[in-house]
């Protein structure tokens, strides 16, 4: 899936790296806890969270992933903006809740491994 | 034979906002030595758990990050509180972070394992009043391995 498709099907604003959005990925992710994103390198390219903190895009760095969607219209800060721009990473802004974006991403096919 | 490559950073214990910054740098700076992709996350993943944990825990303290012929070594230095029972701590799910710690996202009890998990070897040394000292070491593949 192209993080084009999911600034779509989650009617995100696209806070940065809108030169990404042709940029492919596999696999995301969804928590607030950042110790159980760390916990399983799956080639998850994308994070769902609620949580607001330059941690949450440090862990995504750490990651190597390509975009957050923040969810529940959070905003990040400029700071964690700028941090993220210099990683390479996207970051969208979503209305959804965490378990509905992540609900409808799964359902449009992304990181499902049985049919 | 080439000298081992060391760096050190103090890691400030009263800014959670700039926690993780010597984790992202240690990442930066492997990749420019050239390690792969897969040696990189998870020397940086398990040093960044234990950074955060130096930060919420321990008041801060300092990592050394030395780069060997064979194998990088993280040790990450604190005079926090210490952990009186080491095994347990080491259970996923064992937490002692306060609510306010858990809005952070953090203190899932998540972080030690996780430092197990991504390392070959970890050991903590730790005294209750004095300090904790992880060291972990990750194995560099030799070459076409
Ligand atoms: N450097 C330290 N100094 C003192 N106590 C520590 C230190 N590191 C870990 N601990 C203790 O061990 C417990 C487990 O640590 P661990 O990193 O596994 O989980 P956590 O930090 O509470 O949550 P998470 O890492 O999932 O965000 C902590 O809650 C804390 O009590
Ligand atoms: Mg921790």
């Amino acid at each position: 899936m192209k993080i084009r498709e999911i600034v779509s099907l989650l009617s995100a604003d696209i806070l940065c790296g809108g030169d990404l959005l042709d940029t492919d990925v596999h696999m995301a992710c969804g928590s607030d806890m950042m110790s159980d994103v760390l916990a399983f390198v799956k080639d998850q390219a994308v994070l769902l969270t609620g949580l607001v903190n330059p941690q949450v895009v440090r862990t995504a760095m750490m990651m190597d992933m390509r975009c957050i969607a923040f969810v529940r219209g959070k905003r990040p800060s400029g700071e964690m903006l700028s941090l993220a721009s210099s990683a390479g990473l996207a970051v969208l802004a979503t209305p959804r809740r965490l378990y509905e974006a992540c609900g409808i991403l799964y359902h449009a096919g992304l990181g499902r491994t049985e049919p | 034979m080439s000298e081992p490559v060391v760096f050190t950073y103090p890691i400030d214990g009263n800014n959670f906002t700039s926690a993780g910054g010597a984790s992202v740098a240690v990442k930066q700076n492997l990749r420019a030595l050239g390690f792969p992709d897969d040696v990189v996350r998870r020397v940086s993943i398990a040093m960044y758990e234990g950074e955060i944990n130096m930060v919420i825990h321990a008041h801060g303290g300092t990592a050394t990050v030395t780069v060997g012929e064979d194998e990088i070594t993280i040790v990450l230095a604190d005079r926090g509180p210490g952990i009186a029972d080491v095994e347990r701590a080491m259970q996923e799910g064992y937490y002692t972070a306060p609510d306010n710690i858990r809005a952070l996202g953090f203190g899932a009890g998540m972080g030690l394992p996780n430092m197990r998990r991504y390392t070959d070897e970890m050991r903590i040394d730790s005294v209750v009043g004095t300090g904790t000292t992880v060291t972990m070491k990750v194995r560099i593949p030799e070459e076409g391995a």
